[in-house]
């Protein structure tokens, strides 16, 4: 029992990049466009974060210039492929090598820098209750801020005008033009966001979790990110219930070790990838919700006649 | 590079004037020297003492050598190649500082017969490729000590990189040292499959102290174990260098390592052509390894008892690794009286009794 606290609590914050990585790729996909440069865009994220917050000493800066170049990366990809033409999957693959190659370019000078810790912040009042609080509300601000995202996420998807319109886009991008939408112009901002929101994973990487920089951090994150998303059925009560799952077994795996369990360790590192993706492809083996969920049109590019 | 050409060209002709002097200036080209690093240098870690050594060397030998460093070489193919473009660009020494340049320092060595190839931690030599390595264990034995006297759980946190035999000294060198201040004390060890992994080595830190670690450290290459330590308000020591700046309140000493002397010695022996093939293993005795300074919060007659062994194991007296020995399922391993030699040690597969779980197979 003594524990599962500090288990749980360390599995929300190791969840917590994947969780804006990919609800920012939930929506991106949900407006039809396949972005496959996450981890690019993470790894870009990240480094512009550090670099930034190592040279101004400021975090919350540091935040936001890890947003600024995750969907400064994302333009590179909208320009491409919604502008240009160009093919999605290659376009995004594209996206992730240059990304490896530009972080660890502007990464040089960084490594072995290190940045003072901070940004956790109790929650009055709800840190008191016993076990929730400890677990969920002594938290990184950024791990609030993922919540406020998931919700805002939610929301807008499913409750607001825009939401049923950027959905629409993604099912049919034909219709939606004929009765007047905007298709490429919202497909740019839904690309946007889920670069600004994989920047911003990676700098919370790279700035709290870490807090250092190292070369490819980012670690295969985006990958299952981009996985989550699919396995979630583009759902994003369960993409956030992946992320989590993902951080516990990560978590678990070293409680397991100092706990005396004899099971190599290698296999316990690759345990996280395996179990999140095993776990969401049960919960998501019905044919018909993959396919009510899924954007229609998505990885296809449109030319308004 | 061109006006090195420019310089020779004239010291040439100023030698073909005055024949004694222009002798002279060639007698005193320096010996051009490589280090191939594994890491950036940084300003912590093992890399960092490797730099720390060569610039002592500077220090001491002067415009005698000139040095040139490649930095952050990934161990394969790619170190072959810096290897062999020091060797062939006039470098007569070569120090490799990793134990993955093995292979592809004895290839080059074939080649290039005429240049001194020093290899850090391999078990290879040839002809002209030595070998060096430091018993970090003697150090990981004293820190154990401090650890020992001053953990109130009588618990302690390893953070480890891979089951190899020199990170399994480490670990039970520093139990062996506990366990001789402190029957009753653990030690829990994590693996976390990687040199370097900041944040992997925070979450494994983070885990030993929620276990019930009061002290940490770290067979890794990061500073994060002490850090985490210092938020935490626990102790830790410091590995490769002095991380004190990480963790003023937390380490409370380290096992750092001091390559220097060891490196001024072999640019001596090649500038005047005494170099042969070694395969040298200093420890405390030879100044290879050095105790960290201690922390103020260590009481006097722990210190004492540190400063007491440290004198022993370089008197040759005491040896972390003595008989009786059992491992941690009770089977003896050295018998009474004896040590181990330094072939077992360097096979050594086993946990010595106080360390907890049992050793991942390779």
């Amino acid at each position: 029992m003594d524990n599962i606290i500090p288990i749980l609590a360390a599995a929300i914050a190791a969840g917590t990049p994947l969780v804006f990585a990919a609800l920012g790729e939930l929506v991106t996909e949900k407006s039809g466009v396949l972005n496959l440069g996450v981890e690019g865009m993470m790894l870009v994220g990240a480094i512009a974060g550090f670099a930034t917050a190592a040279t101004t000493g400021n975090l919350w800066l540091g935040a936001l210039a890890g947003m600024a170049a995750g969907a400064a990366m994302a333009s590179i990809f909208a320009l491409l492929t919604l502008n240009l033409m160009a093919n999605q999957v290659a376009s995004g693959l594209a996206l992730t090598l240059f990304g490896v190659g530009l972080s660890a370019f502007i990464g040089k000078p960084f490594e072995s820098v290190s940045l003072i810790k901070g940004g956790t912040f109790d929650i009055p009042l709800l840190s008191q209750i016993p076990l929730l609080g400890p677990v969920l509300f002594r938290q990184h601000v950024l791990v609030y801020v993922s919540w406020l995202v998931f919700g805002g996420v939610c929301w807008f998807l499913y409750r607001s005008r825009a939401g049923l319109v950027l959905r629409s886009i993604g099912e049919s991008p034909d219709s939606a033009h004929a009765i007047g939408y905007p298709v490429i112009r919202i497909r740019w901002l839904a690309t946007l966001f889920g670069g600004a929101m994989a920047g911003l994973g990676g700098a919370h990487l790279s700035e709290f979790y870490a807090p250092m920089w190292v070369e490819g951090m980012v670690a295969g994150r985006g990958w299952i990110a981009l996985a989550l998303v699919v396995f979630a059925t583009w759902r994003p009560a369960r993409v956030m219930l992946g992320a989590y799952l993902f951080g516990g077994v990560t978590i678990a795996q070293f409680f397991a070790q100092g706990a005396g369990i004899d099971v190599t360790a290698q296999l316990l590192s690759a345990l996280p990838y395996l179990a999140t993706i095993v776990v969401l492809v049960i919960i998501s083996r019905n044919v018909n919700t993959i396919r009510l969920n899924s954007p229609v049109s998505l990885g296809r590019s449109y030319r308004p006649d | 590079m061109n006006r090195n050409r420019i310089a020779r060209v004239v010291a040439t002709v100023a030698g073909s004037i005055t024949l004694g002097l222009g002798a002279a200036a060639l007698a005193q080209e320096p010996l051009k020297i490589g280090f191939v690093y594994v890491s950036p240098i940084g300003d912590a870690g093992w890399t960092f003492q490797h730099d720390q050594g060569r610039q002592e060397m500077i220090k001491a030998l002067g415009p005698k050598v000139q040095t040139k460093v490649v930095e952050n070489v990934p161990e394969g193919a790619d170190a072959e190649r810096v290897i062999r473009e020091f060797a062939a660009s006039g470098n007569k020494l070569v120090f490799t500082t990793s134990f993955g340049y093995m292979n592809p320092t004895l290839k080059v060595a074939t080649q290039f017969p005429n240049t001194v190839f020093e290899h850090a931690t391999g078990y290879k030599t040839a002809k002209n490729v030595g070998i060096y390595n430091a018993r970090f264990y003697e150090g990981r034995y004293l820190n154990g000590i401090i650890a020992g006297k001053m953990s109130k759980t009588n618990v302690a946190g390893y953070v480890a990189a891979f089951p190899i035999p020199e990170v399994v000294q480490g670990i039970n060198a520093f139990a062996q040292g506990m366990r001789s201040v402190n029957p009753k004390a653990e030690v829990k060890v994590i693996w976390v499959n990687s040199w370097f992994d900041p944040g992997r080595e925070r979450e494994a830190a983070n885990t030993l102290i929620s276990q019930g670690a009061d002290v940490l450290t770290h067979h890794t290459d990061s500073t994060a174990v002490v850090q985490v330590a210092e938020e935490k308000g626990k102790y830790a020591f410091g590995y490769h260098s002095d991380m004190s700046k990480y963790g003023p309140k937390a380490q409370l000493s380290a096992t750092t390592h001091q390559w220097g002397a060891f490196y001024t010695k072999i640019a001596n022996e090649v500038i005047a052509g005494t170099w042969k093939p070694t395969s040298v293993w200093g420890g405390l005795k030879e100044g290879m390894i050095k105790l960290g300074p201690i922390n103020p919060a260590v009481p006097k007659d722990v210190v004492d008892l540190v400063k007491k062994a440290e004198g022993e194991i370089i008197a040759g007296t005491l040896h972390p690794f003595q008989g009786p020995l059992k491992d941690n399922a009770g089977k003896d391993i050295v018998a009474a009286g004896k040590v181990m030699s330094d072939d077992e040690l360097q096979k050594m597969d086993f946990y010595v009794a106080g360390v907890q779980g049992s050793l991942p197979k390779k």
